[in-house]
C-alpha cells in the first residue's frame, strides 16, 4: 500500500468543509510557515523536497520560485493553473471538488514563500460546479481568519481570487493563461520575457499546477527531506494519476512515483486490469499529447527492464521507444480499439483548440486532421502516413507555444509504433469501416534487446 | 554588441532584434518576414518565417538555443552566432512555413489587386515547394465591408496581426480584432462596425497579402501596368508623403511608401489616399525607384535591362547596343 499525501482523508464524510478539514489536521502547514519559518525557508524546503512541476513539463517546482524576480515596489502574483482540459486528465477537476482547502492551503503557504499578497486559481470555464465549491471554501477561510489581512496574527495579508476561463485548452499553457486573466484573448505571448520576469499586468508571476500547490502542505508538515524520500531517483513524491480507458476501475489514483506500470495497470490496489477479460493494446501515458506506446513497450522499456511510473522511466528510449509522464492522464486501449481512430480524436481536438495565432499550428493541426480524418473512413493512401510524419515534423518545435508539439507528437508517435495498422487501413479500406484491426502483435514479448554498436 | 549572420559579423545596439541585425547587413542573409512589422509595436512572431538558428547564444552563455528562433521577437546577445541561410535546418522549417501559409490561400493570384507586390508570393516564389501537397477543400469566408473604402476578403488572410495592430496603434477603443480561434479565426471589426479613422486606411498598406483592399482601386488595374511616381501635398493631418500610381494621365491609386521590406515610412490620412487623386493636388517629385526584382519594374525603362532574349539574338543585341554598353558601364 502505496502512501498517501493528498488524498489520506479523500474518504472522510464532510472533509470538504473546513471544520473537517481543521480536525484531520488541516492548515497545520499554514500556521507552521507563516509562524516559524521565513519565506525563503519554505521555498528552500520545496527545494529540498523535489518537487517536480504535476502539470506536464516537470519542471523543478523549487527551481521555479527561485527564479521569481524580486524588484522593489512591484507586486508578485501566484496564478495557480486550475485550467486542466487535457483529455484524459481529471485528477485536479477531482482535488478541488472533494477537498478544496487543501488546494487553499498550498496557495496560502506558497504565496506566502513568493511574497504574494494577491493570488489566484484560474479555473477552467466548464467546472462551474468546482468554482463554487472553491469560492465556497475560501469564504469559510476567509471567516475563520486564514485569509484576509493579518492571516493568524502574523501580519500576513493574502487575498485568493477564482477566475473562470472561457474553457479554451490553450489557456492552459501559462502565458495564455495570463492573457485570459487580463481579460484579453487567450493567446499565448512570445518568450522571453518569461512569467517569473513579467508575467500577470507585467509583474513577477508564478504559474504553477493544482496538484504542484496541494503537495506544498505535505512538504512543509513533514519536511523536504522526509517527502524527497518517497519516489524514486529525481522523481519525488506521490502523484495523482487519473486512470481512464478499458480499465476494471478507473479513476483518480494517488500513488508513489516508481511504480511498476504493470502493477499499476493490473494490482486491484490500482487499476484491477484490463475491463471484460481483454487484453492491452496500447497506452497513452500522460495525457493525450505524449506519446502513445504500444502494449509490449509500455510494461517494458527497450531494454526489457520493467518501466516505472516515474518521469525517468517513463521517458527512458527518447520519442523512439519511451513516452512522457506529462499531466498523470493514463488511458488505457484494449485490443478492440482502433489506433486510427483515436489519432484522428486526438488530432480533431487538437486542431479545435489551435488559438490560431502562428501558422504551423493553425494550419498543420487542421491538415493532419483532414488526412487523418480521411484514412479512418476509409479513403486514405499509402502516401498519407509519410505526409502525416512530416507535416508533424514541420509543427513540432516551430511554433510559440507547446501546443503545437502537444499536436504533433501524438501523430508521429502512433505511426511510429502503429504503422501497419494504419497501412491497413488503406490495403483493408472497406473492412476497416466495419472492423477493428485487433491486437496483432502489439502485445509480443520486445525483441531481444540488439546491443547499439558504438 | 557583435552578432554574427550566417558568418558576416555586425555591430549593433543593445536591444535589437535578430531581424532588424539582419537587416543592417543586408542582403541575402536577410530572413522573410510577413507578420513583423518595425512600425507596428508588438507585432511579429506569429508567422515563423523568420525563423533561425541561434548556435551560440552569447559570448557569456555560448550554448547554442534548443529550438530555432523567430528572429523578429528575439533580441541580440553580445556575440551571439546565428544561422539563417547556412543551416539546413533553417531553411526545411522555413519551407514548412510556406507551405503551411499556401495551404488555406486560394492562390486566386491572377484576379487578386495584390498580386504583384504580394509578400506571399514572393515568399512562396522564394522558399516554397512548386506543388501543394494539400488535396482538401480551402477554408473560404464571404467578403466584408469595413466602411466604405476598405473591403476585407478574409479567404486570402494569413492571419499576421498587422491590421489588428494598426488599429489598435491608431485609435483608442478596440474596434478590431480576431475573431474565433484556429484556422476558422478571423479579423473583424466589432459587430460590422466601420473602422472610422482618418488613418483607417493604412490596414491596406500594411496588409502583406490581398485581404484588405482599397474600394476605390479594385480591379482598376494589374500594378504593373501602373507607373509609380513619388509625391507630396501639404496635409493637416499626416506627412503627406505618398507614392501615386499612374495609368496613363490618371491617379488610379494613392499608397505610402513603402521601403524595400513593404513597410511604409510613415503613415498617411484617409484624405490623401482616398480622395486626392488629381495631379493638380500633389507636387511631384519624381518617378519611384523599384527594384529590378519586383515585376512593377518590368515595363519602367529606367532599369534599362536588356532582356534576357536579347542576348540571344545577334540582330536585337545590335539594336541594343547602347543597353549593353550602359549594363557593362554600371
Amino acid at each position: 500500500m502505496g502512501r498517501k499525501l493528498l488524498l489520506e482523508h479523500i474518504n472522510v464524510p464532510g472533509i470538504n468543509t473546513l471544520e473537517v478539514y481543521r480536525q484531520k489536521g488541516g492548515y497545520a502547514a499554514v500556521e507552521k510557515a507563516l509562524k516559524t519559518l521565513t519565506p525563503d525557508e519554505v521555498v528552500e524546503e520545496v527545494k529540498k523536497s523535489g518537487l517536480r512541476g504535476r502539470g506536464g513539463a516537470g519542471f523543478p517546482t523549487g527551481m521555479k520560485w527561485s527564479f521569481l524576480a524580486k524588484p522593489e515596489g512591484v507586486p508578485r502574483y501566484l496564478v495557480c493553473n486550475a485550467d486542466e482540459s487535457e483529455p484524459g486528465t481529471f485528477k485536479d477537476r477531482y482535488l478541488m471538488t472533494y477537498i478544496p482547502h487543501l488546494l487553499i492551503e498550498g496557495m496560502i503557504v506558497a504565496s506566502y514563500a513568493l511574497g504574494a499578497n494577491t493570488s489566484y486559481i484560474y479555473v477552467r470555464g466548464e467546472m462551474m460546479p468546482q468554482i463554487r465549491i472553491l469560492e465556497r471554501a475560501i469564504a469559510e477561510a476567509k471567516n475563520a481568519g486564514l485569509l484576509g489581512k493579518n492571516i493568524l496574527g502574523t501580519g500576513y495579508d493574502l487575498e485568493l481570487y477564482v477566475q473562470p476561463g472561457g474553457g479554451a485548452y490553450i489557456c492552459g499553457e501559462e502565458t495564455a493563461l495570463l492573457e485570459s486573466l487580463e481579460g484579453k484573448r487567450g493567446n499565448p505571448r512570445i518568450k522571453p520575457p518569461f512569467p517569473a520576469i513579467a508575467g500577470l499586468y507585467g509583474c513577477p508571476t508564478v504559474v504553477n499546477n493544482v496538484e504542484s500547490i496541494a503537495a506544498v502542505v505535505p512538504i512543509i508538515n513533514e519536511g523536504g527531506d522526509e517527502y524527497a524520500k518517497i519516489g524514486i531517483g529525481r522523481s519525488t513524491g506521490t502523484k495523482l494519476i487519473s486512470a481512464s480507458g478499458n480499465l476494471n476501475k478507473p479513476g483518480v489514483y494517488e500513488i508513489e512515483l516508481g511504480v511498476p506500470v504493470e502493477e499499476f495497470i493490473y494490482s486491484d490496489e490500482y487499476c484491477g486490469g484490463i475491463a471484460n477479460g481483454k487484453r492491452l493494446k496500447a497506452v497513452v501515458a500522460g495525457g493525450s499529447s505524449v506519446p502513445i506506446l504500444p502494449a509490449n513497450l509500455i510494461l517494458k522499456t527497450i531494454n526489457n527492464e520493467a518501466r516505472l511510473m516515474s518521469y525517468e522511466s517513463l521517458s527512458d528510449g527518447g520519442f523512439a521507444t519511451g513516452s512522457m509522464m506529462g499531466s498523470g492522464g493514463f488511458i488505457a486501449f484494449d485490443e478492440d480499439q482502433c489506433i486510427v481512430r483515436n489519432t484522428w480524436n486526438f488530432s480533431r481536438f487538437y486542431h479545435h483548440e489551435s488559438c490560431g495565432q502562428c501558422s504551423p499550428c493553425r494550419e498543420g493541426t487542421g491538415w493532419m486532421e483532414k488526412v487523418l480524418h480521411r484514412l479512418e473512413y476509409g479513403h486514405g493512401k499509402m502516401s498519407d502516413m509519410d505526409l502525416l510524419v512530416d507535416v508533424s515534423k514541420k509543427i513540432e518545435g516551430n511554433t510559440i507555444c507547446p501546443l503545437g508539439d502537444a499536436a504533433a507528437w501524438p501523430v508521429a508517435s502512433a505511426i511510429r509504433h502503429f504503422r501497419d495498422e494504419f497501412e491497413w487501413h488503406v490495403t483493408n479500406a472497406a473492412e476497416a469501416t466495419t472492423r477493428n484491426y485487433g491486437l496483432a502483435h502489439y502485445a509480443d514479448p520486445l525483441p531481444k534487446v540488439e546491443k547499439a554498436e558504438a | 554588441m557583435k552578432v554574427t549572420i550566417d558568418g558576416i559579423t555586425v555591430d549593433v545596439e543593445p536591444g535589437t532584434s535578430i531581424l532588424n541585425a539582419a537587416r543592417q547587413i543586408g542582403g541575402d542573409i536577410v530572413p522573410p518576414a510577413m507578420c513583423y512589422y518595425s512600425k507596428l509595436e508588438g507585432s511579429g512572431g506569429k508567422c515563423r518565417t523568420c525563423l533561425v538558428k541561434v548556435s551560440k547564444g552569447s559570448e557569456k552563455d555560448p550554448r547554442p538555443m534548443p529550438k530555432l528562433v523567430a528572429s523578429c521577437r528575439t533580441t541580440v546577445m553580445d556575440g551571439m552566432e546565428v544561422q539563417n541561410i547556412t543551416s539546413p535546418e533553417v531553411i526545411e522549417a522555413r519551407k514548412g512555413v510556406v507551405e503551411m501559409l499556401l495551404i488555406n490561400h486560394p492562390l486566386d493570384c491572377p484576379v487578386c489587386d495584390q498580386a504583384g507586390e504580394c509578400h506571399l508570393q514572393d515568399l512562396g516564389y522564394e522558399h516554397g515547394a512548386a506543388k501543394t501537397r494539400y488535396e482538401f477543400d480551402r477554408r473560404t469566408f464571404e467578403k466584408i465591408d469595413i466602411g466604405d473604402k476598405i473591403q476585407l476578403h478574409m479567404t486570402r488572410c494569413i492571419l499576421c496581426y498587422r491590421c489588428v495592430f494598426t488599429a489598435d496603434q491608431i485609435t483608442n477603443t478596440r474596434l478590431h480584432g480576431i475573431l474565433n480561434r484556429g484556422d476558422h479565426s478571423e479579423i473583424s471589426t466589432y459587430i460590422q462596425k466601420a473602422v472610422d479613422n482618418d488613418f483607417s486606411g493604412n490596414v491596406i498598406d500594411v496588409c502583406p497579402v490581398g485581404a484588405l483592399t482599397d474600394k476605390t482601386f479594385r480591379f482598376k488595374n494589374r500594378v504593373w501596368f501602373t507607373k509609380p511616381v513619388e509625391a507630396h501635398r501639404d496635409c493637416d493631418k499626416c506627412c503627406g508623403k505618398v507614392t501615386l500610381w499612374y495609368k496613363g494621365e490618371d491617379v488610379i491609386r494613392v499608397t505610402g511608401r513603402k521601403d524595400v521590406y513593404g513597410e511604409v515610412e510613415e503613415f498617411i490620412c484617409n484624405t490623401c489616399r482616398f480622395e486626392k487623386k488629381k495631379t493638380a493636388d500633389w507636387t511631384i517629385e519624381g518617378p519611384r525607384k523599384v527594384s529590378h526584382k519586383s515585376v512593377i519594374s518590368a515595363n519602367h525603362y529606367e532599369t534599362m535591362k536588356p532582356l534576357p532574349v536579347v542576348k540571344t539574338n545577334p540582330l536585337l543585341q545590335e539594336a541594343n547596343k547602347e543597353q549593353f554598353e550602359r549594363e557593362t558601364r554600371l
